[in-house]
């Protein structure tokens, strides 16, 4: 049997002097491969947004809530929670980087002539912590602040550009639903939530304060939760309910009047939907491949019918079957790797323009790629052996007198 | 020993109705350093008897012994082998591959040897210019003529420096004067390189170049002479 390069070379000159048949030949793959190429991509770009986005709300965040909106059953009137039950969490469950209490209302915000309406967040240093949010300037409440209830805020940077403009906010005395409140920080930008309210559009002051000057009771009405791994995310969500079960004297045999709801799993849902969309898009494409590889079993028999004199020649020299067969095999494989080579190229160039448009984020998997590369070659092996084969068993008597 | 023997060698086409006998029952042997003419009507079965000693074909009965090989036993790849290391082909139809260098076509059956690029270029060019076409290899078929192409065709034959070489109307498709000189480089490789040659021809003229001449009739061999 003759060396291997050896044939890969005849294979490659052959390829070469029908140059433009052979590109016309590998069209099917390359529209094959760079549409598997652009719509993973695409696919990627757009889970990682999503996902981005819910885990903009925080690492490991359970959400804690009064009431059953949402799981079914008629509507319970539900006790809010007090400092005491977050207090109970924050001892009793193991797991957890940092547990905030939050209650919110809307209010007017109001500096001179201008006045906006905004959301004020009650909450402790810990709201920082779990919602992962640093500061652009000034600082946040210290436990001095917290505990005495002090009239002091931190601000959002929708509220920033609403109220302020281009001027320093520090310092300056915001009324905030009625009473002054002096700025002391201000938090970065964190943008649209999935559901698409305007993050940045909030007024955050201490726990203490917001009870006394704007709701005027005791309740917590949201705790939030960040869990320290992953993995604690779920035994803390039981850990969490089992607490606030007994706190709330809810016996064995009646639901819970709250839910917890961990933030991380609606994100793999979003994600895993997304994922599914992107292997469904991917498979589609991948009919273009098959289509891309018929198209080389097509040529490659014109190819050997037209060449028939060529093999019968090759085969009175003493050419081996299988010299015969490897030659037209490697001919075909050439000609799908060669297209599926130009259909990352094209497959990437699409992506990066779609991405683009569409404001995504280009992540581009070397195993899509590795993998578009490999499988392209296997349809050049699929589809081109029995082209190759049907040259090899050909009667060189009979391939010589072909016309 | 002879180089080859053939031994009650037959050949039937089709079956029933349709049975055609090419060959009869043939006995031929042929010494190695021979150069011999075959001649007979058409259809007496030259080119059938060609194919068979060539090992591009298979005797329906009959054994073909090629030096110590016996040549029936052999399959498929056995005679690609075969063919590959002791016999050269020559056609009446030059086939020659298309767009593809003289240089090219006369390597061909080297690169079929795993000969090193740089042997088989040397080796190629060496046979190139002993058909008298040294500087004409990077020339392809199409800018060929038909006395150059066959030239060609019995370079690449004898590149391998095979002990037969076959030859089935190499002069068929060529004027007189481009006959001869074919004739010439065959009788001069029978006798400066010593490869035997078998050829068929129609044209007693060609067949004159020959020590021996064969005649075929009917699938039989009806004359065999050695002219002195
Ligand atoms: N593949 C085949 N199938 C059926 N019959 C065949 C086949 N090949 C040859 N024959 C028959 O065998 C006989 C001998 O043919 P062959 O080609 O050997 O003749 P030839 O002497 O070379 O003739 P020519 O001088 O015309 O080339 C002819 O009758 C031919 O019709
Ligand atoms: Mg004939």
């Amino acid at each position: 049997m003759m060396p291997f390069t050896t044939i890969l070379v005849m294979a490659f000159n052959e390829l070469r002097r029908n140059l433009m048949r052979s590109i016309l030949t590998t069209l099917g793959i390359v529209i094959g491969i760079a549409a598997v190429i652009a719509l993973v991509t695409l696919g990627q770009g757009a889970t990682a947004s999503i996902t981005d986005q819910i885990s903009s709300l925080g690492r490991n965040l359970i959400v804690v809530a009064p009431g059953n909106a949402g799981k079914g059953g008629p509507p319970q009137a539900a006790a809010p929670f007090k400092l005491a039950d977050v207090r109970a969490i924050e001892r009793e469950v193991t797991g957890l980087r940092a547990v905030a209490a939050v209650s919110t209302a809307a209010v007017p915000v109001v500096l001179g002539n201008n006045s906006w309406a905004s959301t004020a967040i009650g909450a402790d240093a810990n709201y920082f912590a779990v919602r992962e949010w640093p500061l652009a300037s000034g600082r946040a409440f210290d436990e001095g602040e917290i505990r005495s209830g002090r009239t002091v805020c931190v601000i959002g940077q929708r509220v920033v550009t609403e109220i302020f403009g281009a001027q320093d906010p520090i310092g300056a005395p915001l009324r905030v639903g009625g009473f002054p409140c002096n700025v002391i920080g201000t938090l970065a930008e964190k943008g649209r939530s999935i559901i698409g309210n305007d993050q940045d559009d909030v007024v955050v002051m201490p726990l203490k304060t917001f009870q006394r000057r704007i709701s005027g009771n005791q309740d917590v009405s949201l705790i939030m939760v960040s869990a320290s791994t992953a993995e604690t995310t779920a035994t803390a969500k039981e850990d969490i309910t089992a607490i606030l079960r007994e706190r709330r004297h809810i016996t064995a045999n009646k639901t819970d009047d709250f839910q917890v709801n961990d933030v991380s799993e609606i994100a793999n849902i979003v994600g895993g939907v997304t994922v599914i969309l992107t292997a469904f898009l991917g498979a589609i494409a991948a009919i273009s491949l098959v289509v891309g590889g018929i198209g080389i079993m097509n040529i490659m028999l014109v190819a050997v019918t037209e060449r028939t004199r060529e093999i019968g020649i090759r085969l009175a020299i003493g050419a081996l079957e299988r010299e015969v067969l490897a030659q037209f095999l490697i001919e075909a494989v050439l000609l799908a790797l060669f297209g599926g080579m130009i259909g990352v190229v094209l497959g990437l160039t699409l992506s990066a323009v779609g991405t683009t448009a569409l404001g995504l984020p280009l992540l581009i998997s070397p195993g899509v790629i590795v993998l578009a590369t490999l499988f392209s070659g296997l349809v050049g092996v699929g589809f081109g052996y029995f082209p190759a084969r049907r040259a090899a068993r050909m009667d060189p008597i009979d391939a010589l007198r072909h016309e | 020993m002879a180089l080859i023997e053939l031994q009650g060698i037959r050949k039937v086409y089709g079956q029933g109705e349709a049975e055609v006998v090419a060959l009869a029952g043939i006995d031929l042997a042929i010494e190695a350093g021979d150069f011999v003419a075959v001649m007979g009507p058409s259809g007496s079965g030259k080119s059938t008897t060609m194919n068979i000693i060539g090992c591009l074909d298979t005797p329906t009965a009959g054994t073909y012994r090629f030096r110590d090989t016996e040549v029936t036993t052999l399959d498929r790849n056995g005679r690609a082998l075969l063919r590959r290391n002791h016999l050269g082909f020559v056609f009446q139809g030059f086939n020659l591959l298309k767009r593809t260098s003289a240089l090219e076509n006369v390597e061909l059956p080297l690169v079929y040897r795993g000969m090193k690029v740089s042997d088989r270029r040397a080796q190629a060019m060496d046979a190139l210019a002993r058909v008298g076409l040294a500087g004409r290899e990077n020339h392809t078929q199409a800018e060929l003529s038909g006395g150059q192409q066959q030239r060609v065709a019995i370079a690449r034959a004898i590149v391998t420096q095979p002990a037969l070489l076959l030859a089935d109307e190499p002069t068929g498709n060529l004027d007189s004067e481009r006959s001869r000189e074919i004739m010439e480089l065959l009788v001069d490789l029978n006798q400066a390189h010593g490869i035997t040659v078998v050829m068929v021809t129609h044209e007693p003229d060609m067949a004159d170049f020959a020590r021996r001449q064969v005649l075929f009739k009917d699938g039989r061999i009806v004359h065999d002479e050695v002219r002195s």
